[in-house]
């Protein structure tokens, strides 16, 4: 028998199969290289990025919770000249495509952090994170407001040519309300979704866990959740859509994908098995072998109802 | 490295303490002191990450079948004190482990002439057993341990068999001296040659305490340090500890698992 088709294509970046690495699980790669060939995975998505060196929160910055974990690291990276100097020149020896998750304080910073990306031929995409409050108005986060999401994802459209995918926030009355808004602002994939809100308490102390009191649940845990939004923004709108959420295996993520999403990321299994990326993409490939799937493109939205 | 072990043993040494030997693969051998593994309790979701342990001790046995040659092995102490050792202590012989490692920067030993000061509290003492059997080849090596009462001060019969000398300090005075092990550090440390060195490992306060004194005594001292994390290879940055140069414009925060565990104490920020 052929080997069955695995490669996918998110926004015009060729993917050898749908296995991609979530922001801020994965570092910058290079921390996982002593573990996985890095040349097993369809994309690596580095940790977020921002204009300026970022410290990120106090700690403890992150718990332990049952079935996941909450993380409250703030958004701690090299800053975009570090990346250039010591990030990029290792993510050049990798033939897996790299994409750069971004974000910004202000609108201003998205757009100019996106040019500057821009002109990075190593970089294969852009994501850009929207969960991120604007510091010059009054903190309203970009991804939970339709309009601010909008405006963000225009300017960013307008700062680079790169193939662009806007990573959405579950922490929305309507994440479908939201999707349509980056589509319409131009995003060319939508990336779904980042962590849900919440917090733990340490009942002896009568303290929250957390430094930073909340933060994002990510694990096995919101996997029901994310499977639910990527099934509905799916049934409305047209661009590829990345499934993220609690995938530690390869049937997660054959879920996800027969939900609607034409590729997926694997984040907090990372942290457990740093090959976990590498077996998830291997076993997609052994299940359709035994269930005579030709093509990964069959299952993409192919949830009977 | 990524392996399966089995469990060989894993004794209640003292109340809510384990000794877990498991096997390893023949690289184990390579592990420096004061490096760690991350040990992933079983393959559920719950508990859904691994727990990081020093290396207490490492070794070889025979295997009973023949022409398998000897086995590598692997041992780690662990205190109970939450949901992920509560389940790695109902663990019996033959049952089967996922560990990564080993993982981290551990203890540089430095010039064999100088004594080896070593200082551990509670658990913090497990890094430094295989520390100081490797120590106690070329150096003189002492060890100040201490803990709230006698049944935190562990393995100690273990460190003397080595050769090393033992002072003990407990909160309680159950064990050793009443007060705090720095204090009887303290004292000893007034008296180190010129070419001593501390090496610790323990709760922040007592490892903060220790790194003073060996700035008020101008000893070299390197400090190993305990910390929540994820993923243990400097991915998640759930570990972060302030580096010497930190500011919050300029941030300087290092990985305890990546950067450390054992750091100069000179390199972070204390206060």
């Amino acid at each position: 028998m052929t080997k069955p088709n695995l490669s996918v294509d998110i926004a015009g970046i060729k993917l050898r199969n749908p296995v991609m690495t979530a922001s801020g699980t994965f570092g910058y790669g290079a921390e996982f290289a002593p573990y996985l060939d890095l040349e097993l995975l369809g994309a690596i998505v580095t940790k977020g990025l921002s204009m300026k060196p970022k410290a990120g929160n106090p700690t403890p910055r992150i718990v332990e919770t049952p079935g996941g974990m909450l993380n409250a690291i703030g958004l701690q990276n090299v800053g975009i000249e570090a990346f250039i100097a010591e990030k990029v020149p290792f993510l050049r020896t990798v033939t897996t495509p790299v994409i750069v998750n971004l974000y910004g304080n202000t609108l201003e910073e998205y757009g100019e952090l996106a040019g500057r990306i821009d002109a990075i031929p190593e970089v294969a995409g852009i994501e850009v994170n929207i969960s991120c409050p604007n510091v010059k108005q009054g903190g309203i986060v970009f991804g939970t407001d339709p309009q601010a999401a909008f405006e963000v994802v225009s300017l960013v459209r307008r700062s680079t040519t790169k193939p662009l995918i806007v990573k959405l926030s579950p922490n929305v009355t309507d994440v479908v309300v939201m999707a349509k808004a980056c589509v319409d602002a131009g995003a060319e994939a939508l990336s779904l979704i980042n962590t849900l809100t919440g917090m733990a308490i340490d009942l002896q102390k009568r303290r929250p866990i957390l430094a930073n009191i909340t933060g994002g649940l990510s694990g096995p845990a919101i996997k029901p959740v994310a499977l639910r939004m990527v099934w509905q923004v799916a049934k409305v709108v047209k661009v590829p859509l990345i499934g993220i959420g609690g995938i530690m295996s390869a049937t997660d993520a054959l879920e996800f994908i027969l939900a609607g999403a034409t590729a997926v990321q694997v984040g907090t299994a990372n942290f457990l098995d740093p090959s976990s990326a590498g077996t998830i993409a291997t076993g997609i490939e052994t299940w359709l072998e035994e269930n005579g799937v030709a093509d990964i493109r069959e299952l993409i939205g192919a949830l009977k109802s | 490295m990524q392996f399966k072990s089995m469990v060989l043993s894993n004794v209640e040494v003292s109340p809510s303490y384990f000794r877990m030997r498991m096997t390893a693969p023949p690289a184990i051998s390579g592990s420096q002191p004061g490096q760690f593994v991350m040990v992933r309790v079983n393959p559920a979701i719950d508990p859904l990450l691994r727990r990081p342990f020093g290396v207490f001790d490492l070794g070889t046995f025979e295997t009973e079948f023949t022409d398998c040659g000897r086995q590598s092995y692997l041992e780690i102490l662990y205190k109970v004190v939450g949901k992920g050792t509560a389940m790695l202590s109902t663990l019996h012989q033959n049952d089967h482990l996922d560990i990564l490692g080993p993982l981290g920067k551990g203890f540089i030993p430095g010039d064999p002439a100088g004594e080896k000061l070593l200082v551990g509290g509670g658990v913090g003492l497990a890094p430094l057993y295989y520390l100081a059997k490797e120590l106690v080849r070329d150096s003189k090596v002492n060890l100040f341990a201490g803990g709230r009462n006698k049944e935190d001060v562990l393995c100690i019969t273990e460190f003397e068999r080595l050769g090393v000398e033992t002072y003990v300090a407990t909160d309680d005075g159950t064990l050793g001296a009443r007060g705090l092990v720095t204090d009887v550090f303290e004292e000893q440390l007034a008296k180190a040659g010129p070419k001593a060195t501390i090496l610790a490992c323990g709760p922040f306060p007592m490892l903060k305490a220790v790194a003073l004194l060996a700035e008020k005594y101008n000893v070299p001292c390197q400090v190993s340090l305990e910390a929540y994390m994820a993923c243990g290879v400097g991915a998640c940055l759930g570990c972060v500890v302030k580096g010497k140069n930190h500011s919050d414009s300029t941030p300087d925060y290092r990985c305890v698992c990546k950067d450390g565990p054992v750091f100069d104490s000179k390199d972070l920020l204390w206060s």
